[in-house]
């Protein structure tokens, strides 16, 4: 009996430890950025763009950043929700057009809804560098004073939504 | 009919292949962004460095760190900037620091472990070994048999 007990103790760490390393998401991955103030853009807009739509000028409000492109999948996934949030109106989302053709993004927000106040245009991906994105779709929290409070990666989800980003922009438009 | 053969076999060299456009003027620049590169993961197929991939991101990446080399930044400058953005899974060594202690020192622990269990169970098996003495009649024995495995032909 006592020379199973050890062969037997090994066999469960190492299953406990695959049962967390495999159910990680390889993909998610912490981000160095929270906490730290939002790298600053001045990007020309969307729908206008003999205009300039600047990280500045959204300082003194909590704002939710939203990288997406219309070449992107998991962006049309995760768009009813933005669009739901935009309709409620409780916090204001600016879009970051990453590294997409105008064309197509103009009619992509025609066709799906356009949830954003202002969407920016970084052509270059510069700014997605900046903030260190590595795949759209990529969704930030900013607060008042414009320091990233959440990052979250991949399709925003209903669930995500409710349960941490909007606990967390209630909290920090309270402050 | 022969003809059309001869056309036929003549089309693949209009598919002339062109020269790959070189990457940057400078080729010391090309040079440093290689050894860089090998050293960086991209981020969109993570078991790829940055020099290997094709993703979209990746290209981006060589191009901001070639744009890097040429305004003078030395690599450490270079590396903080992506690891800032990225954190340190951008870096195919991962830095010693608390988080990664683990890590670096696990293989190790492993190979102490290994070693313990196996000089342990050498003492083990070297208790139940007894020390068999043979009488005189055994060693008689054995000598014949040898001796006869011998002389067989």
């Amino acid at each position: 009996m006592n020379r199973f007990l050890l062969p037997l103790g090994i066999f469960v760490v190492v299953v406990g430890f695959l049962a967390v390393g495999l159910t990680l998401n390889p993909r998610e991955l912490p981000s160095p950025l929270v906490g730290k103030p939002a790298p600053d853009f001045s990007l020309p807009q969307l729908h206008d763009q003999g205009k300039v739509i600047s990280s500045n000028e959204l300082k003194g409000k909590v704002w939710l950043l939203n990288f997406w492109a219309s070449w992107c999948d998991g962006c049309k996934v995760e768009h009813p929700v933005l669009v739901h949030l935009a309709q409620s109106g409780e916090v204001p989302i600016y879009g970051m057009d990453y590294k997409d053709q105008r064309n197509e993004a103009l009619t992509w927000l025609r066709e799906w809804g356009n949830p954003y106040q202002v969407v920016a245009v970084d052509e270059s991906g510069r700014v997605g560098i900046n903030y260190g994105v590595y795949g759209v779709p990529e969704t930030y929290v900013m607060d008042k004073a414009g320091v990233i409070r959440y990052k979250q990666i991949g399709p925003l989800r209903d669930d995500i939504l409710q349960g941490k980003i909007l606990p967390l922009v209630r909290e920090l438009q309270n402050q | 009919m022969r003809w059309l053969l001869v056309i036929i076999l003549l089309i693949p060299s209009l598919a002339a292949a062109e020269e790959a456009r070189p990457l940057a003027d400078n080729p010391q620049v090309e040079a440093r962004l290689k050894t860089l590169a090998v050293e960086l993961r991209c981020l969109v197929c993570q078991n790829q460095t940055l020099a290997d991939s094709n993703a979209p991101l990746a290209e981006d990446l060589r191009r901001e760190v070639r744009e890097m080399i040429t305004k003078g930044m030395s690599d450490r400058e270079i590396i903080d900037f992506l690891v800032q953005r990225y954190g340190d899974f951008v870096l195919y060594r991962p830095p010693w620091k608390a988080t990664t202690t683990l890590l670096w020192l696990g293989p190790f622990l492993l190979l102490i472990a290994g070693a313990t269990a196996l000089v342990l169970a050498l003492r083990r098996r070297q208790k139940k070994l007894v020390d068999v003495t043979l009488s005189e009649a055994e060693h008689n024995r054995v000598a014949q048999l040898l001796s006869e495995g011998a002389n067989r032909p």
